[in-house]
């Protein structure tokens, strides 16, 4: 499905053939081209020429590069990869401690301040709260890089830009499952045995509400994708987004069509691992 | 994903802290978000009114003004003044002025793509959950690719094909916010649509039509405003992102994302560019994710997963 509208909105761009060729062609060589790729043909084999091509990876050449686009989004991957880990390492670090303590300590100044936290992470632009840390950590304070991936610490702001709103996200739903887990039966039993707070917390609790964080990746993975494009040009971080904004501002289909069919793959295959990684760690939800 | 879990309110008020108590009480009483929306809506049916400066002619003798408060900028030598209270960008634009302005195209823009995004997602919904067999099955599969392909990068794409215009824009938003209406007024039917009193009419020979425009559209009216308020907040969000990647509201409309982008390149030097229009956007969203949770709370507590 998702083939056939980029196939559509390549063919409603124009021809082809326009972004090539200049006004000085003559009419047999605009011709010979349309022969040479296949544009003599009507849309439905043209689509399937292009399908082929999409399976077996091929799109053609980058506009912009004159090489495959394929190559051009495969050096790319690593960047990106490499933030989104870094992106779900600091939501992962931060949501789920400070969702923990905001649920145990709840309506102190610690629960507090976790959600103010979730609240900027909730309703800040991304590409906002990234130039708001470049200001503070690079302009103000010259602890970081404000952008580039030259150096290993070049990541650790557009990490936690990206991985704010997860963070955010995954807090709320921490201490929404433990509150509701520190309600339950079984804990009021163990509080009354007389089990220490500490071992209800880690024993009961947490081990009961870590699942969220993983019925989460799923979702995390769309914002995920939104913000990568947003954080890699806030940061010049070389990776898919920026590609992505790159080929749309230089008219390089090819390009963002390879990114376009890349990303929902990675998508349904992502989401599909997710799954499977849930049923094996959750045996309930299988039998439903 | 813009869901509030919030918590049954059982703990006593003796083990909170004041700031959490107060917290609470703006919680229930949601003042201060209120405020906010009443006068992002004032500023953006009186733009031409309260703007005090034009939003597209600058004055370039007062490029690079400091916010009023502000003695003297570092890279313009100029001292703030109350003329431009947020200051100016590098073309002598009034950053207070494009925010009123911003306001108001973000505030269109949201509204006709809440309204048709609901009345559209609700029609359809209804009659996949109404009528079922094939109707069901196209829209759910339909539903599924809106929320299968990455909808930033299609925007991208599309606007590679037909070059950025608020027509698009509106378009492209309206096309990704349909489908989380439909989704939830097809359950809500589905439940409806065997309820007593409608299986009862239905006895009694009342026509589909009838049925739907007395039963089916009052039981899920609470829902779809539910829905619409919750995801206004995440809309302002989307647009402006949108307007910051170049792809939005073309410039130079003073769209509140685009001007953080123009501050990008300025952030050494002008901070007050890219902080001022980034605020606003904050807020607004916040407000209505506030208000969201508040209507859900008060219209359909059942809605809490969402």
């Amino acid at each position: 499905m998702a083939s056939v509208l980029v196939f559509a909105l390549s063919r409603a761009s124009g021809d082809p053939r326009n972004l090539f060729l200049s006004e000085y062609t003559t009419a047999e060589q605009w011709e010979q081209w349309g022969k040479d790729y296949g544009l003599d043909k009507p849309y439905p084999i043209q689509y399937l020429t292009w399908l082929k091509g999409a399976v077996l990876m091929d799109f053609g050449k980058s506009v912009k590069e004159q090489i495959p686009a394929t190559t051009v989004v495969r050096r790319k991957i690593l960047p990106t990869l490499q933030l989104a880990i870094g992106a779900y390492a600091f939501a992962i670090a931060v949501g789920v401690p400070l969702g923990i303590l905001s649920a145990t300590k709840r309506g102190s100044n610690i629960d507090l301040i976790a959600r103010s936290f979730a609240l900027i992470g909730q309703a800040s632009p991304g590409f906002w709260l990234g130039i708001m840390l470049i200001l503070l950590f690079s302009v103000q304070l010259g602890w970081l890089p404000a952008g580039g991936r030259e150096e290993g610490k070049s990541i650790i702001l557009p990490a936690i830009t990206l991985g704010w709103f997860a963070a955010a996200a995954l807090l709320r739903l921490t201490r929404s499952a433990m509150l509701e887990v520190l309600d339950s039966e079984y804990v009021k039993l163990a509080r009354a045995k007389g089990v220490p707070e500490t071992m209800i917390i880690w024993k009961h609790a947490f081990r009961n509400a870590i699942t969220v964080p993983l019925t989460f990746a799923g979702l995390f993975l769309t914002a995920l994708l939104t913000g990568a494009v947003v954080t890699e040009t806030v940061f010049a971080w070389p990776g898919l987004g920026r590609l992505a904004v790159q080929s749309v501002f230089g008219t390089d289909f090819p390009v963002m069509s390879a990114i376009v069919l890349f990303a929902t793959a990675g998508y349904l295959l992502m989401n599909l691992f997710v799954d499977i990684l849930y049923g094996i760690l959750d045996p309930r939800i299988r039998h439903s | 994903m813009e869901s509030t879990v919030q918590t049954p309110t059982v703990s006593s008020d003796e083990t909170m802290g004041r700031a959490a108590r107060y917290c609470r009480f703006f919680r229930r009483n949601p003042i201060l978000p209120m405020i906010i929306v009443v006068l992002i809506l004032i500023s953006a049916i009186f733009a031409p009114w309260l703007a005090p400066h034009d939003p597209l002619i600058g004055n370039l003798r007062d490029q690079d003004r400091p916010p009023a408060w502000q003695a003297t900028s570092p890279i313009s030598g100029k001292e703030g003044i109350t003329k431009y209270l947020l200051g100016t960008d590098p073309l002598g634009r009034d950053i207070l002025s494009r925010i009123i302005w911003g306001a108001r195209f973000s505030m269109i823009i949201a509204g006709i793509v809440i309204i048709t995004g609901a009345v559209g997602g609700t029609i359809l919904g209804m009659v996949a959950g109404y009528f079922g067999g094939i109707w069901d099955e196209a829209l759910m599969r339909l539903v599924d690719l809106t929320l299968g392909v990455p909808f930033i990068l299609v925007a991208l794409a599309t606007v590679v094909v037909f070059g950025s215009s608020i027509t698009l824009v509106i378009s492209l938003l309206i096309l990704f916010s349909w489908s989380g209406f439909a989704r939830q007024v097809r359950a809500e039917t589905l439940r409806l649509r065997t309820a007593d009193y409608v299986l009862q009419s239905l006895i009694a020979g009342a026509s589909s039509l009838w049925i739907i425009r007395k039963h089916l559209v009052p039981g899920v009216t609470n829902t779809v405003m539910v829905i619409a308020s919750l995801n206004i907040g995440q809309l302002i969000l989307t647009e402006a992102t949108l307007s910051f990647l170049g792809v939005g509201i073309p410039k130079p409309n003073p769209a509140w994302g685009s001007m953080v982008a123009d501050g990008r390149a300025y952030i050494n030097t002008s901070y007050w560019i890219a902080l001022f229009p980034g605020i606003a956007i904050f807020l607004v969203s916040f407000a209505f994710n506030f208000l969201g949770d508040w209507i859900r709370d008060r219209l359909d507590p059942k809605l809490r997963q969402l």
